[in-house]
């Protein structure tokens, strides 16, 4: 019967730390910053709170006694937070580069059904009156913003591994995708020459790929091509070569067809307009999207399963450093057994003995999850990789460890110090006092 | 040997310790058998012995540029090609765009090329005579629950028919279970038609995606392939030929670096683990330092008391990191049934196991070092004595 009721125990006890785990998951910040005022107005206020602070200060400052058991709680802890930061970086970091080169007034127009560049094909005649439509903003010359433009794959060496080949992305584009795109700006040499075969290459492509340097030649499609200048935007098109939609059209033999044609908007507002006046055209079979949502939905499959695997990846660690924690708090408790039972049985209740527990065990997380975090950010924030990208080709993005990401991270970290000092706390706080004084 | 019940006693002196820690190392090599897994799928990509003998002729600048379909003559002349076949990615989709199809458009003698592939002599002959037939890899077939004669529409994101219609009718007339060993992904593919798929597509331009040669003797390939790349070299449609495996491990590459990434997830998971085994180990001797000096006072030598500390790490190691690999093993293929295929985690192999193994044993040794140490040289007096 006894055993029976303390196997119900400690399943409702487990049933209550996952519902807890699951709203400390949701908790906003402001909250958490709330809890933590009431816990220090308790600890400095009420009598159990200041027993609590007391008993909680003798096993602080014994801890350098015990260093090596409780560098397990922190680097273990540490570990979890920096490789979950590292992995949601990851995530983060490719979404926003993705979602960067989009924006709510511009449109980009493929041919129906295409979910990528790669995939879509539109007329020479089409593109005329895409750009004609109503809803599309005009230059100072009067021509519509619109820039037809062409995306072809090149294999090119890469700089990190001599000898492995990887896609790049070239993107033919017309006279105004420089207005179009007013953050992609030249920052070495000049811009290509229509006609000419000429390209700039993106920050992030020059970075990743051997030979494209400003003054380079380039052997693309059997012809050879110069680089005469280099480019920064800050968003995925830093992965691409551009050059003149037709030339490169005529060096791949795509004829006077194109594939996406982007425009900008005269206000975001417009974009209902524009979106149903080329649906409604019957010479065209057209997707419209703005660019800010192509460009997410681009991001959407691989960062979530970034996410996904960060976080599996990251619970399976956090089981493995509970059970780190519960050992060392089992360890420390009963060394400590003697003590705690003189506290006992000197008018100490049971909470202020198990929260102090608590305390120590959540004190050691905090430090791992700050350790985990620092390290995490020192080496992967702003770390440059690259992935193949939906239109085969690859996309350069950088690791973001932001902010939120390391509040996360040190959420975690406290969860997994309260249940791994959970249990310990509670067997502290049970221990029969009489056996306890016996022990030696 | 004889002093493994001793060893044993030892190891569960102090259950809950003992628990935590082997659940600890459970989990370690849990994610370690699904992560390596991972690793070796990636890093073989094609990497399986059956595509030896097979190259792959793709264009020299990008995989997406076409060749034309007139080279596959040309190059069943160069000698040591005993055959070629073609393919073109057809970039199918099933009802919604979630579920990408690794679909392509095959020459009439692509099985010919891929003996790996196994499918019935009727279903074999049912698929060469139907224009719109389709063969389907088994876990594929399992994952739509299509069967032999189902009329599957079938969207390409890159093809529509002449019409403009974007969806694809299709028969399935087989499903083929592929030999054991065989590249990654090939049970899931879809191969259909390329005259019929040449015929009725818009853009239908009498060219491929790319070619794949079978060799005579894989011993010759490089010089084949390079007669290969001669036959069209300063033409506009320069080729490059690579083996099949070359192939197939640049596309993995290009996802990204996935060694390191598990490499470096591995590291920050054992380092942490060995932190704490290592201190777990520490506990015991310190906990039994009376008990050693007692075995050393009735005569054991030094030696058998470090011998005896080791085993005893390493034992523990051992436990519970063929727990976690054979969880992962049983686990890998429950997700990847349970998902349907969609999330397809690889299985743990004969080579996870042998890292795993040599891990478990590394890591067990080097935690029980030092405390095995200090056990070999305790001075019987003063641990007899409490100093």
């Amino acid at each position: 019967m006894r055993k029976i009721k303390s196997f119900l125990g400690g399943l409702g006890l487990v049933a209550l730390l996952a519902l807890g785990l699951a709203l400390w998951s949701r908790l906003p910040p402001a909250a958490v910053g709330g809890l933590l005022l009431l816990l220090v107005l308790w600890l400095l206020l009420t009598r159990r709170g200041r027993q609590t602070l007391s008993v909680a200060g003798v096993g602080i400052s014994t801890l350098g006694q015990r260093i090596g058991a409780s560098s397990v709680i922190v680097i273990g802890i540490a570990g979890v937070v920096g490789v979950l930061v590292a992995l949601l970086a990851m995530g983060d970091g490719f979404q926003a580069t993705l979602q960067q080169t989009g924006s709510n007034d511009t449109a980009i127009v493929l041919r129906g059904g295409s979910n990528a560049e790669l995939n879509s094909v539109l007329e020479r005649d089409d593109l005329g009156v895409i750009a004609d439509a109503p809803g599309v903003a005009r230059g100072s010359d009067g021509k519509p913003l619109a820039s037809a433009e062409l995306s072809v794959v090149a294999d090119l060496p890469k700089k990190s591994e001599p000898g492995a080949e990887a896609n790049v992305s070239i993107r033919g584009v017309g006279d105004e995708a420089w207005a179009l795109r007013p953050n992609v700006k030249i920052v070495q040499g000049r811009r290509f020459r229509p006609g000419l075969r000429e390209l700039v290459v993106g920050q992030g492509a020059l970075r990743q790929f051997a030979g494209l340097e400003v003054g380079h030649q380039l052997r693309l499609a059997g012809q050879e091509w110069t680089i005469v200048g280099e480019f920064v935007s800050r968003d995925s098109h830093d992965s691409e070569l551009w050059g003149d939609a037709q030339t490169v059209a005529a060096a791949y033999r795509r004829g006077s067809s194109a594939q996406s044609v982007t425009v900008r908007l005269t206000s975001p507002a417009a974009f209902g307009t524009f979106k149903a006046a080329l649906l409604a055209d019957p010479r065209l079979k057209v997707d419209v999207s703005t660019t800010r949502e192509y460009y997410t939905k681009q991001s959407e499959g691989l960062t979530k399963v970034i996410r996904a695997v960060g976080i599996t990846v990251g619970t399976i660690m956090a089981i493995g450093a509970v059970f780190g924690a519960l050992n060392t708090m089992f360890a420390a408790i009963a060394a400590r057994a003697r003590e705690i039972a003189t506290l006992r049985a000197i008018g100490f209740r049971g909470v202020p003995v198990v929260a102090a527990v608590l305390l120590e065990t959540m004190l050691l997380a905090l430090l791992g999850g700050v350790l985990g975090g620092f390290v995490t950010w020192l080496i992967f924030n702003g770390y440059t990789a690259s992935t193949l990208g939906s239109n085969f080709s690859q996309v350069v993005f950088q690791f973001r460890v932001s902010p939120q990401l390391l509040w996360t991270g040190l959420k975690w970290a406290m969860a997994i110090g309260f249940i791994g000092g959970l249990l310990p706390a509670v067997r502290a706080a049970r221990l029969p006092v009489t056996t306890a004084l016996r022990e030696s | 040997m004889k002093y493994l019940h001793l060893i044993w006693a030892a190891l569960f002196r102090s259950k809950t310790r003992t628990f935590l820690t082997l659940v600890s190392i459970v989990t370690a090599f849990l994610l370690f058998g699904m992560l390596d897994a991972v690793r070796t799928a990636f890093d073989a990509g094609g990497k399986s012995l059956l595509g030896v003998d097979r190259l792959v002729t793709s264009s020299r600048y990008s995989i997406i540029q076409p060749l034309p379909k007139a080279l596959q003559a040309r190059i069943a002349h160069v000698p040591g090609v005993r055959d070629v076949a073609y393919a073109n990615w057809f970039g199918g989709m099933y009802q919604e765009p979630k579920n990408l199809i690794f679909s392509y458009a095959v020459s009439a003698n692509y099985l010919d090329v891929y003996p790996e592939i196994h499918l019935g002599a009727a279903q074999r002959k049912a698929f060469d005579e139907t224009r719109t037939g389709v063969v389907v890899g088994e876990l594929l077939a399992r994952r739509f629950g299509w069967k032999v004669g189902d009329k599957i529409p079938l969207q390409s994101t890159i093809f529509p028919q002449k019409n403009g219609d974007k969806t694809w009718q299709f028969d399935i007339v087989g499903v083929y279970t592929v030999a054991k060993g065989s590249a990654n992904g090939l049970d899931q593919s879809f191969l259909l038609h390329w005259k019929y798929f040449d015929e009725a597509n818009a853009f239908g331009s009498r060219s491929v995606g790319w070619y794949i040669d079978r060799l005579q003797d894989p011993s010759q390939a490089d010089r084949v392939a390079r007669a290969i790349d001669a036959l069209s070299a300063n033409s506009d449609h320069e080729t490059k030929t690579q083996t099949e495996q070359a192939f197939s491990a640049s596309f993995a590459k290009q996802l990204g670096d996935i060694g390191l990434i598990v490499g470096a997830i591995m590291g920050a998971v054992f380092f942490t683990l060995i932190l704490l085994t290592g201190n777990t180990m520490a506990q015991a001797v310190r906990e039994r330092t009376s008990e050693l000096a007692v075995l050393k006072t009735i005569g054991f030598p030094g030696a058998s008391v470090l011998a005896m500390v080791l085993a005893e790490s390493v034992l523990l190691l051992v436990l519970g990191g063929i727990l976690g690999l054979g969880l992962a093993a049983v686990l890998a293929p429950v997700v990847s049934n349970g998902s349907g295929g969609m999330v397809n985690l690889p299985p743990v192999g004969a080579g996870n196991w042998t890292l795993g193994i040599g891990l478990m044993l590394l890591i067990g040794l080097l935690v029980g070092a030092l405390p095995a140490w200090r056990a070999m040289r305790l001075n019987i007096v003063d641990a007899l004595a409490g100093r």
